[in-house]
């Protein structure tokens, strides 16, 4: 066995949270570098052995014209390329300052903004280069990752949900708080992947898998507002860790324009 | 030897986020350290104006992956300063239970994965499995029950949704929770072990006249409420933070980095920091291991922080222990209920890492009109910088290879968390001509 498929690790702006979820399975990780040989993981190990890699995974999104190059050499280096997380998949929270002058967000927290360089938009690893394959969630779920990884071994499809929220919090048989408490939850329209968590802890989902396949955000967020809910919540409500995908961006632009919508219809 | 030698470190290793180091010298004279943090900043500060009260704890989780946890009970109890709100001692034991759970994941993980590897001469917790693989795995487990705390308070160990303005939005079930104390249990007795590996380790003799930084409570260990206490005399409340400290930004940094004001010095904030002053308030299992362990303390060895998180390891295990056990799940309200109302206000509490201060202000729209986040690392950086100056001397003797190795090491002692400082780190040591390049760096910088 000493040609084991070689894996890397890549980060981008991020919190390091995805990447730590590899670290998190705590029962599963000295199987995994039995499995994988984890060859670039600076988090994890000094050593590093160069490419190419046969999985590369890519935490975080671009944000720096230093970055934006980086992503290009990586691609070139990785077989199969995934990217983990909300950061990567859609840009992440930090996708915010999309919307704002970055300058001004710069001299907002830096005393010397001379001495920072950063585009003015954080965007998707897929805006750069091919991506292969997506794991969605802020943060991911390690399931999923071991999923990733486990599939990729036995040279298979990995197999994670398309499907909603919804279907998991059915599954769960969690009461839902859209309909029995009247609670803007983006469940509807959100990739499962987290259990439906927020719901089974009283509270709304917030999107943080980002859009399922063929959402209709608008159609749910027309319905909120016919039913009371504030458009200005519901346009921070679609922009928050996947603001930037473009599900969630059409709808909140919509409401942040204010302006009226036609309902497409099937909620 | 060269005598004008660089040390360098493009990217550094087992750290959390990105950073690099370089160190010249002339002769024996350092003539330059950087820490050079070049993670892109993400802006949170400016995110946060406009946003909900109820979404900060959300928001500045995803400063950090390795510590939320901080930063949300940071932003509620600072939010609750500015609405007026006081959470009731049962909340208050909840908020204790899941820091201890993050004390736990955090200091595992450093310990056994990050900074262990050192001490035996591994390049990483995995390769240093094939020779320690208990010690390796008993770590993991250790980990995972603090995961596990997380999990059951905060719905997940990463970026948990539970937690909330004013409480929680779900208590804890009370079984699911006793369930946990067979492991809680293991983990108290684990976690001994584990500070009697440590503190058999080979420490560098290296000791630095540090002002060390941390919140301090009669009664408890400080985790979430005490004044601020320095080595060189302060004692104020959380209020007055500012007045003492402040955030510079240098050139060579996208982290900012703290000072101590009117005198402009660095300082020390961590575990070594809290065990030098709040010695006193460990557990009694804690204390008593802490005493035997041969490492006396006060200590000014930063060298010895891998023994005071495993110090804090124990103290959390007993305390997770005790508030378990005291857990009937008959709380009055999961949630102190709160309205929006302009206002501002701050908290410190004690990231893993260190000292961790929050300030908002909320405007008469309800919404968040100004945030002030100061990270741990941070704080540290230009103490880090001051260790290298006093440190590199002493690694002279080596090869390039050997003393970039020491330095490194040398900066994993502060667990520097790098993503959080962005709210960014970089280790080069340059000796001259010689080119230090010994690594496949499969990109650029």
């Amino acid at each position: 066995m000493s040609e084991k498929p070689k894996l890397a690790v890549f980060k981008f702006a991020s919190c390091d949270g995805c990447q730590l979820s590899l670290l998190d399975c705590e029962d599963e990780l000295l199987a995994v570098a039995d499995a994988v040989e984890i060859a670039y993981f600076l988090e994890a190990r000094t050593e590093q052995i160069a490419g190419p890699y046969d999985i590369g995974l890519i935490e975080g999104s671009v944000t720096t014209a230093h970055d934006a190059e980086r992503i290009k050499e990586i691609r070139q280096q990785c077989k199969f390329l995934v990217t983990i997380g909300a950061c990567a998949t859609s840009g992440g929270i930090q996708a915010l300052k999309n919307w704002q002058d970055a300058d001004e967000f710069v001299r907002s927290v830096y005393a010397t903004p001379e001495y920072i360089s950063t585009l003015g938009t954080s965007t998707a690893i897929a805006d750069h280069v091919p991506v292969d394959f997506e794991l969605r969630g802020c943060p991911i779920n390690r399931q999923q990752l071991l999923e990733l990884i486990a599939s990729l071994l036995q040279g298979r499809r990995p197999s994670t949900p398309s499907y909603s929220v919804c279907i998991e919090c059915k599954r769960r048989m969690t009461v839902c708080i859209a309909v029995a408490r009247g609670v803007a939850c983006l469940g509807p329209v959100t990739q499962a992947g987290c259990d439906a968590l927020c719901p089974a802890f009283a509270r709304e989902c917030f999107g943080c898998f980002g859009p399922k396949e063929t959402p209709n955000v608008i159609s749910l967020t027309n319905h909120y507002q016919k039913q009371g809910v504030d458009c200005a919540h519901l346009t921070r409500l679609t922009r928050s860790f996947n603001a930037n995908s473009p599900e969630f961006k059409e709808a909140s632009d919509l409401l942040s324009g204010e302006q009226p919508s036609a309902d497409t219809g099937d909620h | 030897m060269p005598a004008n030698r660089t040390f360098q470190v493009k990217a550094l290793s087992r750290v959390e986020g990105e950073g690099a180091l370089y160190v010249k010298l002339d002769g024996d004279r350092v003539e330059h350290v950087e820490l050079n943090i070049y993670e892109p900043p993400r802006f949170f500060e400016s995110f946060l104006r406009g946003r909900e009260i109820r979404e900060v704890p959300d928001i500045t989780a995803r400063i950090c992956g390795i510590c939320p946890v901080a930063y949300q009970m940071t932003s509620c109890y600072a939010l609750e300063n500015a609405l007026g709100v006081k959470v009731t001692p049962e909340i208050h034991a909840l908020r204790r239970l899941l820091y201890c759970g993050e004390w736990i994941e955090s200091h595992a993980l450093h310990i056994h994965l990050l900074h262990a590897p050192d001490f035996l001469g591994f390049e990483s917790g995995i390769s240093m499995a094939s020779e320690h693989g208990e010690a390796v795995e008993r770590g993991l487990r250790l980990k995972k029950i603090g995961n596990q705390l997380l999990g059951l308070l905060g719905g997940r160990a990463i970026h948990p949704i539970n937690v909330a303005v004013g409480g929680f939005y779900r208590a804890p079930n009370p079984r699911d929770l006793k369930a946990l104390l067979p492991d809680l249990e293991w983990g108290l007795e684990a976690s001994v072990e584990v500070l009697r590996m440590v503190s058999q380790f080979e420490f560098p003799d290296f000791e630095m006249p540090y002002d060390h930084v941390c919140l301090k409570h009669p009664q408890e260990y400080p985790m979430n409420h005490g004044r601020v206490v320095s080595s060189s005399g302060l004692d104020v409340p959380a209020a007055e933070y500012e007045e003492h400290f402040q955030e510079l930004h240098c050139r060579q940094s996208t982290a900012l980095h703290s000072m101590k004001v009117p005198e402009e010095t660095t300082y020390l904030v961590g575990p070594l920091s809290r065990i030098n002053h709040c010695f006193e308030q460990l557990s009694p299992t804690a204390r008593r291991e802490a005493e035997a362990c041969g490492i006396s303390f006060p200590s000014n060895n930063n060298f010895h922080s891998i023994v005071a998180r495993a110090i804090e390891v124990i103290d959390a295990f007993e305390e997770a222990i005790e508030l378990v056990r005291q857990y009937n799940g008959k709380l009055v309200q999961s949630r102190v209920d709160w309205e929006p109302r302009a206002g501002e206000g701050f908290h410190v509490t004690e990231a893993p890492r260190g000292l961790i201060f929050h300030r908002y202000r909320i405007g008469d729209d309800g919404l968040i009109a100004e945030a002030k986040i100061v990270p741990p690392t941070s704080q540290n950086q230009g103490q880090i910088e001051d260790d290298l100056r006093a440190f590199v001397p002493t690694v002279l003797s080596f090869d390039d290879a050997d003393a970039t190795r020491r330095c490194e090491h040398m900066i994993r002692n502060y667990d520097p968390c790098i993503s959080c400082a962005t709210h960014f780190l970089k280790v080069e040591f340059d000796r001259g001509e010689q080119p230090n390049d010994g690594s496949s760096l499969p990109r650029s910088r």
